[in-house]
């Protein structure tokens, strides 16, 4: 009869029980994590997607209007001749993000290339810019300014000076008629 | 506990009864009344008791306070003045809490740069060290969380802005941040769901903290304690127990610490806070200047000296991630201060090269605590570089160069000597 000892270097039906319900309980503690962790994440009741309709009618050239779209404002304004031009004469490889979208054009719909719409909401720390009302601050490039770190957005909601790392969001929205738009 | 054995002999037969099964009196005796302590102590050694009166000060009164606080988004901002108006004695318990915070800070940094001064982060205690600066991480996520809870203004947009941090990882991973700050927040925006966790952990974290004081204290308790002369303890002259000259010291060091504090919570209790945190909570309106509370201002200069670029370096698109490394990277490189000083002396008393470096690190904290309060514009910024450079430079240069080019002065070669002039041990 072989004796315990000769087999003590070799993997044995015990090291695999062991290993095998170690495993099992690692495995099982890890999922039963999961459910901690996701608590915290956004509920159903955040993620429900509501969408909100603004009627433009009433914003004039050169106003701007925030309205409010998941718990978050959203910046519109009417642009003048004057600010679409200055959007659209820079050099796009100069923006700090200059992806795909960067171009002033892709920032609007067609055919109301006057009505910016934005997520208000600075990509460095997510304070809400300055720029908004009359006598706002806004910034060098006549667009937006963030006081809280100072960054600095153009007339297409592009960062051009300052810390934050990309351009203001466009949230998802849509034409119904052509002064009534939906967001979300 | 070990370090120390305690000669702590139960009298009664209940001490004996009780000794024979839980020791706890036989090791209070001998942790905290015959431990031996450096005779020569000075003041600054009063700051780790006055750091145990504060944790359990605020312990003591945001236990209370949460009897009659409402972490909702809609109640939380009336909550606290219903405490202060209406609460009997309410007013009286919110001032010790929120004036508490402050004081506990004040106490923490005296703490941290005596330990930097005597140099009580070097060997052999590395572990308490770190232990310190788990503790400072732990107080400064309990007070930034806690701020959060009065639901005013700057509640809402520090804890935007704080929060916000975690998105710089969207440059590492596209989209991890983004993940991570909405997992904390429970939602696109910080809201109410954010304030009801955030008062969860609030409660929750300073027991942790106990937990980790606790570890700091036996750690403490197997080196034994620095001292003013950074030397080891040699000989029974060198130290007298601890009760009760060391817990007599502490009692003093206290008292005036309480005039202090007592002075801020009946005269000055708003004079550390902002007043825009009496106005609620508007999510759409971000106030003109987000500063954060005093005692995380040198943390957050060091965050905003990093825009589009440093120094003339420019950063792109990095400038928000390297900001929040470098803020973090401020207090973390604390934990490799004991193997970055070279110098096998502890006292910057005997350093005459080191003594000036701690004397510059200690006013390059100052001057970027003065510069976050200020807005992040012009010449601030420039500032702001040129500080965080040397804050960095302290550990990262001159701590190890130092240590290898200064020569100490000659050391006395006991603690007694160093207390009653050399010779007097043998007298002694």
């Amino acid at each position: 009869m072989a004796s315990h000892a000769d087999h003590a270097d070799e993997a044995n039906r015990r090291d695999f029980l062991v290993i095998a319900g170690n495993a099992f309980a690692a495995v099982g503690a890890a999922s039963l994590l999961w459910p901690f962790i996701q608590q915290m994440n956004p509920d159903s009741s955040a993620k429900a997607l509501a969408s909100t309709d603004v009627d433009l009618s009433h914003v004039k050239e050169g106003q701007a209007i925030t309205v409010m779209w998941r718990g978050k404002p959203v910046f519109i304004r009417n642009r003048t001749k004057k600010e679409i031009e200055e959007a659209r004469s820079v050099d796009l490889a100069k923006l700090p993000d200059d992806g795909p979208e960067a171009a002033d054009e892709k920032r609007v719909k067609p055919g109301h290339d006057n009505w910016l719409i934005l997520i208000g909401i600075c990509t460095h720390l997510g304070c809400i810019p300055k720029g908004q009302s009359m006598g706002d601050a806004k910034g060098d490039y006549d667009g937006w300014f963030c006081p809280c770190h100072g960054s600095h957005y153009d007339t297409s909601g592009r960062i051009r000076k300052g810390p934050a790392p990309h351009n203001l969001a466009v949230p998802p929205y849509e034409f119904v008629s052509d002064t009534k738009i939906k967001i979300g | 506990m070990s370090g120390h054995s305690s000669s702590y002999e139960p009298t009664s037969r209940w001490g004996k009864w009780w000794d024979e099964r839980l020791p706890i009196m036989r090791m209070m005796h001998g942790q905290f009344v015959e431990f031996p302590t450096p005779r020569n102590l000075n003041y600054l050694w009063t700051f780790g008791g006055i750091l145990m009166l504060c944790l359990v000060a605020q312990i003591v009164t945001g236990v209370v306070l949460a009897m009659h606080y409402q972490p909702s988004d809609v109640a939380a901002f009336d909550a606290i003045e219903h405490i202060r108006r209406n609460v009997n004695y309410g007013w009286m318990i919110r001032n010790f809490h929120a004036v508490g915070a402050s004081m506990f800070f004040i106490a923490v940094y005296i703490h941290i740069f005596r330990g930097l001064y005597y140099g009580s982060y070097k060997a052999p205690r590395e572990i308490l060290w770190i232990l310190g600066v788990v503790i400072l991480l732990l107080m400064m996520a309990t007070a930034f969380m806690g701020y959060v809870l009065p639901w005013g203004q700057m509640s809402f947009w520090g804890a935007t802005v704080i929060t916000n941090l975690f998105s710089a990882l969207d440059t590492v991973w596209s989209g991890l941040g983004t993940a991570i700050v909405e997992w904390l927040w429970g939602g696109y925006s910080v809201s109410g769901v954010t304030l009801n966790r955030f008062f969860s952990l609030h409660y929750l974290l300073p027991f942790v903290l106990t937990g980790v004081v606790i570890l700091h204290v036996w750690a403490l308790h197997i080196t034994g304690q620095n001292n003013p002369d950074g030397l080891d303890l040699k000989q029974p002259s060198d130290s007298v127990p601890m009760h009760p000259y060391a817990t007599a010291k502490d009692f003093v060091g206290m008292f005036a610490f309480l005039i202090l504090f007592a002075w801020f919570v009946f005269f000055l209790p708003d004079y550390l806070g902002h007043p825009d945190n009496y106005t609620e909570a508007n999510p759409l309106v971000t106030p003109p200047h987000i500063v954060p509370e005093w005692y995380f201002l040198p943390f957050y200069a060091i965050l905003r000296a990093f825009t589009g670029s440093f120094l003339g370096i420019p950063l792109g698109g990095f400038a928000k991630l390297m900001g929040v490394i470098a803020m973090f990277g401020s207090i973390l490189v604390l934990v490799f201060a004991p193997w970055l000083d070279t110098s096998r002396v502890r006292s910057a008393k005997y350093r005459p090269i080191f003594k000036w470096a701690f004397w510059v690190f200690a006013f390059t904290c100052l001057a970027l605590g003065y510069l976050g309060s200020l807005p992040a514009e012009g010449v601030y910024v420039f500032w702001a570089q040129i500080f965080t450079v040397i804050y960095f430079a302290f550990f990262l240069i001159a701590m190890p160069i130092i240590g290898l080019i200064e020569t100490p002065k000659p050391l006395p070669r006991s603690i007694t000597d160093a207390v009653l002039g050399s010779g007097a041990a043998a007298k002694a």
